[in-house]
């Protein structure tokens, strides 16, 4: 992906709310330990606001790439760090509104996981197709 | 307004209108040529028969293919867009250069996956179709992988074209197809444009054809190759052409010779095609036995990490050094860059950056980001480092003072550090890649003095952020022109696959805004896509 800042945050909140919400209205009520969807949502919520964090890291990081690019393995990858930080603070029931006791980590592994794994397949080619001019303006939609 | 529907119209059919001491010839006459703005009499009084489609686009290479190819797309009918070419398909031009640069269809260009002419979304990117295709899953962790712990994907030459012949047919590329040289496009009193074209012999019963034009888009290519003074003095002056050659020139006799006899060339350029050139020649050392000795010469030498300027350590002008986060890594003589701009020109932050400025700043942000670059490539390494262990692959440092012959060899006389040094070879190979003057172009010339365009910080065409010629308009009619000749502007990739897509979809941007064509809106673009996919007609 070649973003700018303000593209990688827009395609973020983007993904997140159209895929992230769909998925998770379709899991949540077949995830192992029967969580809730205010949890689910809780925590889908808390993913995208410590993304746009995430965000903001992974600009500055780009910036020492000459070609100002960041790779399709990167958006794959950071699913470690990003996946870490959110259950760790849903662990210490730091995420407002969520016990930490009442979620069951495979619950949120698979959700997450999921999740990931298709707005990076999206990310990666067939956003281009409704969206002829996303990729030529850093990942803007508006 | 032109009505689109109107066919072909000669205005003049009634002999009785002609002045009977006037011959028609149907040629431009001295007064048409001084005019920069013709009427609809002017034209007529010349017999020269007027055609009157709404769009015409001339050139009629991958960026007049990509500008239609849009417009199909955006629902435009084949019969109010004419393609003026002397062109037979829309890589032609392309197909020569790469080959004679040593890039035959079986080997892999220079560009990104998603760089498809064919396919205005990129999706499929090139490397997912062919890896996919076979399942080859080296193809597909190369592009998971890239640029980290693998080489940029590239497509091949050979599947670029067969996937351009395929839309090609499938937009009806052929059916807007009209053959002939244009040297000039005017303005019309009263709006829009008149194109001339010069028909092939015995193609139309006068000399020129007037394509009357709503809009003209330009995208001829690069005005012509430029060669280095010394080199260019040396051919004519001892009339030889065969020993010293330009890298896009076909110099096929020249490998030939070199298999036979072991001889020594030297290789001026420090760019991609030096890259291929040294590639075939090591690779004939390889395959067919050549004992070819290569002396390459860098004008100048990279050895570490730098930008446009040149190494961090150069001193450079107005000061001023490096910065942390724009430099790219080198070495052995090369600037290393995947493709050749950094990869954000075509999308991300550079692309955005550049479109904000304007004069002085936008030139120092081009420098910087400049200069002469190669893609690091593991095979090509592997090549270089066995010529430098085994001694037949030298690097000189300087530039050439002047150059003799020496009986069948040619001694070049080169300055470097340590002072002149005499250098004998048996060829000369050119890579330096010099481009000549966008005037060089008759019909960029012709607009530069009569059409009211101008030139931008970099000398070329001076576009605005729509690629409209900034200067052309006449009454509700635009100019507008993409490729090489347009380099310098708010948009820096412009003579790239990639970059004749950007300015396909500005163009198409604006010419949505006047009603020329269809807005590509999610549904449209999604609908478009599939019958893409299934090949059917846009």
């Amino acid at each position: 992906m070649l973003p700018t800042l303000n593209g990688r945050i827009q395609t973020r909140i983007f993904m997140l709310v159209v895929f992230g919400g769909l998925i998770t209205l379709a899991l949540t009520p077949i995830l192992p330990g029967d969580p809730d969807y205010k949890t689910t949502y809780l925590i889908l919520a808390a993913v995208l606001v410590l993304g746009i964090v995430w965000e903001l890291i992974y600009h500055v990081i780009q910036q020492f790439r000459w070609e100002k690019d960041w790779p399709t393995m990167f958006g794959l990858i950071t699913a470690l760090n990003e996946g870490a930080l959110v259950w760790l603070l849903v662990d210490l029931g730091a995420v407002p509104g969520i016990d930490g006791d009442t979620v069951p980590f495979w619950a949120f592994f698979i959700d997450f996981s999921v999740i990931w794994i298709v707005v990076w397949i999206w990310t990666n080619g067939p956003m281009r197709v409704p969206f002829i001019r996303w990729r030529f303006f850093g990942g803007r939609i508006v | 307004m032109i009505d689109p529907s109107a066919a072909s119209v000669v205005p003049t059919t009634d002999p009785s209108t002609y002045l009977p001491a006037q011959p028609i010839s149907g040629d431009l006459t001295d007064q048409m040529l001084q005019t920069d703005f013709w009427t609809d009499d002017l034209v007529a009084a010349a017999g020269i028969p007027i055609v009157d489609v709404p769009f015409v686009t001339v050139g009629g290479g991958i960026g007049s293919f990509v500008t239609v190819d849009y417009l199909r797309i955006a629902g435009v009918p084949t019969s109010q867009m004419r393609v003026l070419s002397t062109l037979d398909f829309p890589w032609q031009t392309y197909e020569y250069l790469t080959r004679v640069s040593q890039v035959p269809r079986p080997e892999r260009i220079r560009s990104d996956s998603a760089s498809r002419p064919d396919n205005i979304w990129g999706f499929p990117s090139y490397g997912f179709a062919e890896g996919m295709k076979k399942f080859d899953l080296k193809v597909l962790w190369g592009l998971f992988s890239e640029p980290i712990f693998s080489d940029y994907y590239t497509p091949k030459a050979g599947n670029v074209f067969e996937q351009l012949e395929r839309e090609s047919k499938r937009i009806g590329y052929d059916e807007m197809l009209v053959k002939g040289l244009v040297r000039i496009v005017r303005r019309r009193y009263g709006g829009g444009y008149f194109t001339i074209l010069t028909p092939p012999e015995g193609a139309s019963a006068t000399k020129r054809v007037a394509f009357r034009s709503q809009y003209v888009h330009i995208a001829v290519g690069y005005p012509g190759l430029k060669f280095l003074p010394e080199l260019q003095k040396y051919r004519t002056e001892n009339n030889d052409y065969r020993h010293i050659v330009n890298a896009y020139e076909a110099h096929e006799h020249v490998y030939e010779r070199l298999v036979q006899t072991p001889s020594t060339v030297l290789v001026r350029g420090g760019g991609i095609v030096a890259s291929r050139i040294l590639q075939r020649l090591m690779d004939d050392r390889e395959k067919h036995g050549a004992q070819t000795n290569i002396v390459h010469l860098f004008r100048t030498y990279i050895n570490g990490t730098n930008d446009g300027y040149g190494n961090e350590g150069d001193p450079r002008p107005g000061g001023g050094k490096t910065r942390i986060t724009m430099r790219r890594r080198g070495g052995n003589g090369w600037a290393y860059q995947g493709f050749n701009y950094p990869k954000s020109v075509w999308g991300g932050q550079l692309k955005a950056q550049v479109r904000k400025l304007d004069g002085e700043q936008r030139a120092e942000l081009y420098k910087r980001m400049g200069g002469t670059n190669t893609p690091w490539r593991k095979s090509w390494q592997r090549q270089m480092n066995q010529g430098r262990a085994e001694g037949w692959y030298h690097c000189v440092v300087g530039t050439v003072d002047s150059m003799e012959p020496s009986g069948e060899r040619i001694l070049n006389q080169v300055r470097t550090a340590q002072g002149v040094v005499p250098v004998e070879v048996d060829f000369v190979i050119d890579c330096t890649g010099l481009e000549a003057d966008i005037a060089e172009h008759r019909l960029l010339k012709d607009l530069l003095e009569h059409g009211g365009a101008s030139r931008n910080p970099v000398g070329r065409l001076n576009v605005d952020r729509n690629f409209e010629l900034i200067g052309t308009q006449s009454g509700g009619g635009a100019v507008y022109a993409s490729g090489a000749t347009t380099l310098g502007g708010y948009f820096p990739g412009v003579d790239t696959f990639l970059g004749l897509q950007v300015a396909a979809q500005e163009i198409y941007g604006d010419l949505q805004k006047r009603g020329f064509c269809k807005r590509i809106g999610p549904v449209r673009s999604t609908g478009q896509w599939w019958k893409w996919l299934a090949g059917s007609a846009p």
